[in-house]
């Protein structure tokens, strides 16, 4: 067991996000959240690296609660966790190179000569070798998630955390982005997240799927169980049918 | 969040009210918050070291232009409406004393302070502000890095060590341009305006022009910081973060000058 989630509560306000999600990801798969914008899917990673406290249920990475950390062994947790951003949230002040050697300045042992080595791989691994130079401003989208991808794979990460890792790209660059998260799963052996809400690119990826509606987990298979499921709001998301979709809920869904 | 929806129309307004309230009750909180999490990340030197005399540099050189020019038609006009009010009644070296003065201890601090909230301070928090809402302090915290001590520490350091460097030079510009102002302009000769300059300087008047900057400069960085953390809702957020940042530090500097005069004059 690497990663689990038990009855996860999380409100903005009068807004509840997460009404009792439970998940767990076992070691060395790539799980995959799906779900509509807006339904909670980034809210979910952000309480894993501690960015966000549960008003209710447990979040465990390696057996340790995650809610219960002091800030210096959340320190030691985010270390092992590697975060790819919606929007890379790349320092735009910063050279790629100096944003993927950014975690690896606050490390032990790392002297200017090992981080630029380090760099240099990690931008071979997401293919933008040369680029380390440039600015984030001066990539496209697809090469910024990728660079998004080696600042988070730079210490060699043993969980990797998508957020909407193809979300506003062409389908080529998506191809290229699932292309690397497979990549980094058999070359790096990480346990990798996806929240996503382009179902092609989650059958592409996952081992097992999960369909986060209503705050809940509502269905969790494998590619092919999702495929074939009888479950009509699954089947509604899955197929982009909108009535078959919200048609369960008597409505249009409020986005939450 | 509105637990108990007022209908009547009458207690719109007290509700309202009360809902103010408690955000500036929350806003007082979040802000000792971060005050507390500033002072416990000063031990995280290796983070905010390194970045010290950049920030030093943003701070303090970069602003060092415009305070100067503010400080140079401050002295040339305080010059002049000083002979204006003094022609006739006191003798006209006086010009000095109330150009020196005035420069010392009003002028020269506050003009800097307010000038350096609309420069500084809306520069962090806009900033800040970008960084918050393209996810970038959330990048940081996910490095492993204390984002109050990568962004809030060296800022607002610099501020403290770099305001009033700022604002003495602002003062010496504004006291030359005065000086140069009354031998041009005035019929003045220099051992008159020194003569004035020199007839009521008290060396502790420079330490409370210091020490008033060294509180504008933790206010005005300190808000900035504050104000663009908390920022929301893309771009437009971050124009509302730069504006507060500039409406309540120029609101604090005030408050604070008057609070010093009191408490060390």
């Amino acid at each position: 067991m690497s990663i689990q989630l038990a009855g996860l509560c999380k409100s903005f306000g009068t807004k509840e996000v997460l009404r009792g999600f439970t998940l767990t990801v076992h070691e060395g798969e790539t799980a995959a959240i799906v779900g509509p914008s807006g339904c909670g899917k980034s809210v979910l990673l952000k309480h894993l690296v501690g960015l966000l406290r549960p008003d209710a249920g447990t979040v465990a990475v390696d057996g340790v609660v995650v809610p219960d950390l002091r800030r210096k062994d959340l320190v030691v947790l985010r270390r092992r966790i590697g975060y790819v951003f919606q929007f890379a949230a790349l320092f735009d002040s910063m050279t790629i190179a100096a944003n993927v050697g950014m975690g690896l300045r606050r490390l032990r042992g790392w002297d200017r000569g090992r981080i630029e080595e380090r760099v240099e791989e990690c931008l071979g691994l997401v293919d933008l070798e040369g680029l380390g130079g440039r600015y984030p401003a001066q990539l496209s989208g697809g090469q910024r998630k990728r660079a998004g991808l080696a600042r988070a794979i730079a210490a060699s990460p043993k969980y990797l955390l998508y957020d909407e890792p193809t979300t506003g790209l062409d389908p080529v660059t998506t191809s290229v982005i699932d292309r690397l998260i497979l990549r980094m799963r058999d070359e790096l052996g990480v346990t990798a997240l996806v929240v996503t809400h382009d179902m092609t690119s989650a059958f592409r990826v996952a081992d097992r799927i999960t369909l986060l509606h209503d705050g809940r987990a509502r269905f969790t298979g494998t590619p092919a169980e999702v495929r074939t499921a009888g479950d009509d709001v699954l089947r509604g998301f899955v197929e982009g049918n909108p009535a078959l979709y919200y048609g369960i809920q008597g409505g249009q869904d409020d986005g939450a | 969040m509105m637990l108990f929806p007022v209908t009547d129309p009458l207690s719109r307004p007290l509700a309202a009210s009360g809902r103010s309230t408690l955000a500036a009750l929350e806003s007082v909180g979040r802000a000792s918050a971060l005050f507390a999490g500033s002072v416990r990340a000063l031990r995280d030197i290796g983070i905010w070291g390194p970045l010290l005399f950049p920030q030093m540099a943003r701070v303090g050189v970069a602003s060092v232009p415009i305070a100067l020019f503010i400080a140079t038609f401050t002295g040339v006009v305080m010059s002049l409406q000083a002979s204006y009010t003094l022609t006739g009644t006191i003798p006209h070296y006086f010009v000095g004393t109330m150009v020196g003065k005035t420069m010392i201890l009003e002028l020269g601090p506050v003009l800097t302070g307010l000038v350096l909230a609309g420069r500084v301070g809306a520069n962090i928090s806009a900033e800040l502000g970008t960084m918050r809402v393209t996810e970038q302090v959330d990048a940081l915290e996910t490095l492993a890095y204390n984002p109050i001590a990568y962004l809030v520490v060296p800022r607002t350091l610099a501020g403290i060590f770099m305001f009033p460097f700022v604002v003495l030079l602002a003062i010496a510009t504004g006291i030359a341009s005065g000086w140069l102002t009354a031998l041009q302009l005035l019929d003045m000769s220099s051992p008159e305006f020194i003569k004035g300059l020199r007839l009521f300087f008290e060396p502790w008047d420079v330490w409370f022009a210091v020490v008033k900057s060294v509180s504008f400069g933790a206010v005005v960085t300190g808000i900035g910081c504050f104000c663009g953390l908390q920022t929301e809702q893309g771009a437009e957020g971050v124009g509302r973060s730069a504006t507060r940042t500039v409406v309540i530090s120029s609101m604090m500097i005030l408050c604070l000058d008057a609070f010093w005069a009191a408490v060390l004059l």
